[in-house]
């Protein structure tokens, strides 16, 4: 690790005025891929600017169809919210299967979501649920929000405030797990909410998360785990590595769609 | 009978300080003035060093030296050494490049060792490492022990051309040939044996600290075998004399072989320790383990076994290329020569068995013993060979194996070994009892009921353990003899201390040889202590590896305590005034027979020391005797395990449906200690089986070069394993023992790819069997995976 300096955040204006003080400042939230990072010498920030203690950012709302979640708010805590739970289980699932009990009590939704690996667990959720994903500047739908692998349409100076999601219908994540580090290697989020059906898939796309229309029509005519085990994402946008090819990925893809599917019902 | 004797599923003792964190490892422990070390690694697996400018690097903040393979070189330091002498087919003695304890002007492998920073503080050290400007020329890297040996391949040492350090050969050659030629069927194999990453979980480390005015040096270090380093490190390395170092092993979490070898790091920290007259501490970060821990494995082979028209097995022929990476580590042309060819011939009364080895140098990490060390890689290819003969000729896979074992013993094979003792058919029974074969069917339809595909594999191997007669390994080229030492130090109060040359990484020793002392003088277990891990405690001793500590090292402290016993009667009947024929020991109490006469263990040894009672000059004061154990013979461990998978075809996951393991390890003398060996063994052949695997890629690019993508297995990736034991007592050592530490780990690995091939109806698929090729090998029409 290089030397930093580190400030702790009371306010997200706080926040938002050192991070454009410096190109070098960086937002730190649960710090479950920075810390790493800066452990390994790949990360040189100036300031590491810690929003994680902000009680603006760190609360689980249910209020009418929706429900809102702080960004600096961590997995575990979705995981357990009763709220989440009652009105979006699918997501409760989820938040409650990313990585290990260490990174659920310090990982918040509000990083996975900026910093948009291409095998989180997250962006699945935002995209498949068409999420609203506030900042301190201004509202995102989560469809432009998600612009390809670990970049997203946040300006520099940009920091997520909370995300909403829809109540849905029906909904459902189904990943199938990295041998080795557990991250995706495929997850598919299901939906049908008031206004669409959607399908999001993580871990497999060459450019991040992304949806599958032709999966999307599919359900809207029949949803039934039938309707998408027989649809190929092409291969060419997914990622070959060294534990699945890109024929692999889109076969999971296809299985665990049916999965959450059938979970649904 | 003691509770805490042999047999006894006794507690371990040193648990306590491990699990509330009351364990001292050597990155616990910190000396006065201590500095720290880092190493800059090459970044390229081959490459010229045209130069290293240090310049601003040792004028960076903190710096207290850095040292070069220069430096080195102008000490007139030695390099590390490989201990045993392999030759070639034509007699020829084994050829390797030097291994120099820092590069000279060539690197080798991603991770060799560049340059040493040595400052006050890591962080300082790490960072003046950025700034030393090496030079390179990168070339062309041979990564692949495949190809190794190809005209057009990157040479890794001018010495061994071809790349190859040895071509050996093993067994009857025209016997095995004729075989082939004259046999009903010829059940052919090609088969690659992964390579592993040892992933002991406490990394390496060393603090070495210099005393100017005494002019000695001690080494604190992750050692399995301390006395060996110091050794190395003096008689060849030529660090210091031996009597002017010292090393200790203190707390060692874990080795699994990686922890042999004398590697770079902690002969660097020793040598630099004097120069700069200030202790230096080194610990490996998980990336460096990655990359510079001596591997495992990593064999190609092509088999070919001779099969009568009845089942009977005639011949063997075995052609492997092994990997031994950059340098030759301290035993790495034994591992798949003499560790290897010698366990061939299986539980198998094969008449013909010719191996042949070509130890091939590459462009990756050395490559030395891990868990098992050669035996797996035997077994590995005898098992998946038989099991396929079996499905090709159509015999029960079982029944094959039962019509070809060995009956009578002592069993002379074709490959050195002589096995002393054995009943593979009890094992064979056993296990198919546990794992209710004829059940299986069933089992299967039930498992296809629900989507699934089940399948079945056996192992029943055989090992060598007891590491090592001299006498049989100094004539196969060994550098040194595997004896063991042990020394029984009795105080005035009966309290015992017990020095051994062995060494515990996990093994329990403070326990099992407590429970010796326990079984043999009847004290309470508290008032035994094991001393061992110290060069300036423990006389001498060979350290831990091969399964060899409870038959060779426990068998000497067995002598050593048929010695304080023959003593202490001697003592006891000049207190008592009777003939020491007639003293008796049991359960800590001397008595006189046919009389009511008796006197306690801890009044005994007073007595020793207060020589009031007995004339000293016929028996000197004091109770400590010491004793060198040389085995007679190896041991041979063996048994039988059976496994069930099922897998979803959907994804290609394989789950462990059912492991049974069946062992004759002989005498054993903790069973909830082995239980732990045995799991942990399996678990890590499951591992080898399901998960784990070094790639490089063609540049010798390490691509697992962490836990992201190389894959450890995880507790709930594996079942409960149904565990057996049988005995037969091992005739060559006075213990009966065999051996336990490697079986899970050498037995598990065929009987995983057994049993999925047979799931998949396929002939091979490689280790390890990821989703991802099994998934290939489901989808793909031939009948073999990639």
């Amino acid at each position: 690790m290089y030397q930093f300096d580190y400030h702790r955040a009371q306010t997200v204006a706080e926040a938002a005025e050192l991070l454009a003080a410096n190109d070098e400042n960086t937002l730190l939230a649960g710090g479950q891929t920075l810390i790493p990072t800066l452990k390994q010498r790949l990360a040189m920030p100036a300031k590491l600017i810690d929003i994680g203690n902000i009680a603006d950012l760190n609360f689980i709302k249910a209020e009418g169809d929706a429900i809102t979640i702080g960004a600096a708010t961590k997995h575990a805590d979705v995981a357990a919210s009763p709220d989440v739970a009652k009105h979006l289980p699918a997501l409760a699932h989820l938040a409650a299967h990313i990585g290990d009990p260490a990174v659920r009590n310090r990982g918040t939704i509000g990083g996975s979501l900026a910093n948009n690996d291409p095998a989180a667990d997250y962006p699945a959720a935002a995209l498949g649920l068409d999420a609203k994903i506030h900042t301190n500047k201004r509202l995102i739908d989560a469809d432009p929000y998600f612009t390809g692998m670990f970049e997203t349409a946040l300006e520099d100076d940009e920091i997520i405030t909370e995300v909403t999601f829809p109540h849905p219908e029906k909904a459902a994540y189904v990943k199938f797990p990295n041998p080795a580090s557990r991250y995706a290697m495929v997850g598919v989020f299901v939906a049908k909410t008031p206004i669409d059906i959607r399908v999001a898939v993580t871990g497999a796309g060459a450019n991040g998360v992304f949806r599958v229309k032709e999966m999307e029509d599919a359900l809207s005519s029949n949803w039934s785990p039938d309707a998408v085990t027989g649809i190929k994402v092409p291969e060419d946008d997914l990622l070959s590595d060294l534990h699945g090819a890109a024929d692999y990925r889109s076969h999971l893809i296809s299985v665990m769609a049916g999965r959450a599917v059938a979970a649904t019902m | 009978m003691s509770t805490t004797g042999i047999g006894q599923a006794v507690r371990r003792k040193e648990d306590k300080r491990f699990i509330t964190g009351a364990g001292r490892y050597t990155d616990d422990l910190n000396r006065p003035g201590q500095t720290y070390a880092y190493f800059l690694r090459s970044p390229h697996a081959h490459a010229k060093i045209n130069g290293i400018d240090l310049t601003e690097a040792v004028a960076a903040p903190g710096v207290v030296s850095i040292f070069t393979g220069s430096d080195v070189a102008a000490d007139g330091l030695g390099g590390l050494i490989c201990g045993w002498t392999v030759h070639s087919k034509d007699g020829s003695e084994m050829k390797a490049g030097a291994h120099p304890i820092l590069a000279e002007d060539t690197v080798r492998y991603v991770g060799d060792h560049v340059a040493m920073v040595v400052a006050e503080t890591y962080a300082q050290a790490k960072s003046a490492a950025e700034l030393i400007v090496v030079d390179y020329n990168v070339l062309d890297a041979a990564a692949d022990v495949g190809t190794a040996q190809d005209g057009s391949a990157p040479q890794v040492h001018a010495e061994a051309p071809s790349n190859t350090c040895f071509d050996w050969e093993l067994g009857n050659k025209p016997e095995t040939l004729a075989a082939l030629k004259n046999a009903a069927h010829i059940v052919k194999l090609d088969l690659t044996n992964n390579r592993l990453i040892p992933n002991a979980m406490e990394p390496r480390a060393a603090i070495a600290d210099y005393d100017s005015g005494t002019d000695e040096y001690t080494l604190w270090t992750t050692s399995q075998n301390p006395h060996v380093a110091r050794l190395v490190l003096s008689a060849f390395v030529g660090v210091a004399p031996e009597h002017k170092l010292r090393v200790i092993a203190p707390d060692v979490g874990g080795g699994f072989g990686s922890k042999i070898f004398i590697y770079a790091e902690e002969t660097a920290c020793t040598w630099a320790s004097a120069k700069i007259k200030r202790p230096i501490k080194w610990t490996a970060e998980r990336s460096e383990s990655f990359l510079s821990d001596a591997h495992g494995r990593d064999h190609v082979s092509h088999a070919e076994l001779a099969v009568a028209e009845d089942g009977t097995f005639l011949g063997l022929h075995v052609q492997t290329k092994a990997n031994l990476g950059a340098y030759l580590s301290t035993f790495a042309s034994s591992v798949p020569t003499y560790l290897y060819g010698t366990l061939l011939s299986g539980q198998y009364a094969l008449p013909a068995v010719y191996v042949e080895v070509d130890g091939v140098f590459t462009h990756t990490a050395p490559v030395d013993a891990y868990r098992g060390a050669g035996r797996p890689e035997a077994t590995y290819l005898i098992e998946r060979i038989v099991e396929t003969a079996a499905r090709e000729l159509a015999f029960d896979p079982a029944e094959l194996r039962r019509k070809n074992f060995i009956r009578t013993f002592p069993h002379q094979t074709p490959v050195i070994m002589n096995y002393d003792i054995g009943d593979y058919d009890a094992c064979l029974d056993k296990a198919l009892a546990l794992v209710d074969y004829d059940g299986f069917p069933a089992r299967k339809a039930e498992a296809e009921s629900r989507g699934k595909k089940r399948g079945i594999g056996f192992s029943t191997y055989i090992e060598a353990c007891g590491l090592a007669p001299s006498a049989a390994v100094g004539s196969l080229g060994a550098g040194v003899g595997l004896w063991e030492s042990a020394e029984v130090q009795v105080a005035p109060t009966g309290k015992i201390e017990v020095f051994t040359g062995a060494h515990s990484h996990g093994q329990g020793h403070e326990t099992t040889f407590a429970q010796l002392v326990c079984e043999r003088i009847g004290v309470p277990i508290d008032d035994v202590e094991i001393i061992h891990g110290d060069t300036g405690r423990v006389q001498f001793g060979m350290g831990t590896y091969g399964s060899r500590s409870g038959s060779v090292g426990m068998s000497a402290l067995a002598h050593a305590l048929d010695k304080i016993e023959a003593k202490a009667k001697k003592i006891a009947a000049h207190l008592m005034e009777a003939d020491a024929g007639d003293i008796e020991l049991k359960d800590g109490v001397f008595t006189v027979a046919g009389t009511d006469k008796e006197l306690a263990w801890a009044e005994l040894a007073l007595g020793a020391y207060t020589a009031h009672g007995f004339p000293t000059s016929e028996i000197e004061p004091g109770l400590k005797e010491n004793a060198f154990y040389d085995p007679l013979n190896f041991t041979f461990p063996s048994g039988c395990h059976i496994c069930e998978v099922e897998i979803d075809p959907d994804t290609g996951v394989t789950q462990i449906a059912n492991f049974v393991a069946v062992d004759d390890f002989g005498v054993i003398v903790n069973p909830m200690i082995v239980e732990g060996q045995v799991q942990g063994g399996i678990a890590q052949g499951i591992g080898q089986a399901l998960f784990e695997a070094a790639h490089y890629d063609e540049t010798g690019q390490l691509i697992t070069g962490s836990f992201m993508d190389y894959c450890m297995p995880r507790a709930d990736d594996l079942p409960d394993f149904d565990l057996g034991f049988t005995q037969t007592d091992c005739p060559s050592n006075p213990m009966g023992m065999k051996g336990c530490g490697e079986a899970g780990a050498i037995a598990s690995p065929p009987a995983v790819i057994n049993a999925i091939t047979d799931a998949l109806g396929v002939r091979d698929i490689k280790m390890p069997a990821t989703p991802a090729r099994v998934w290939a090998a489901l989808a793909a029409p031939s009948p073999s995976s990639d």
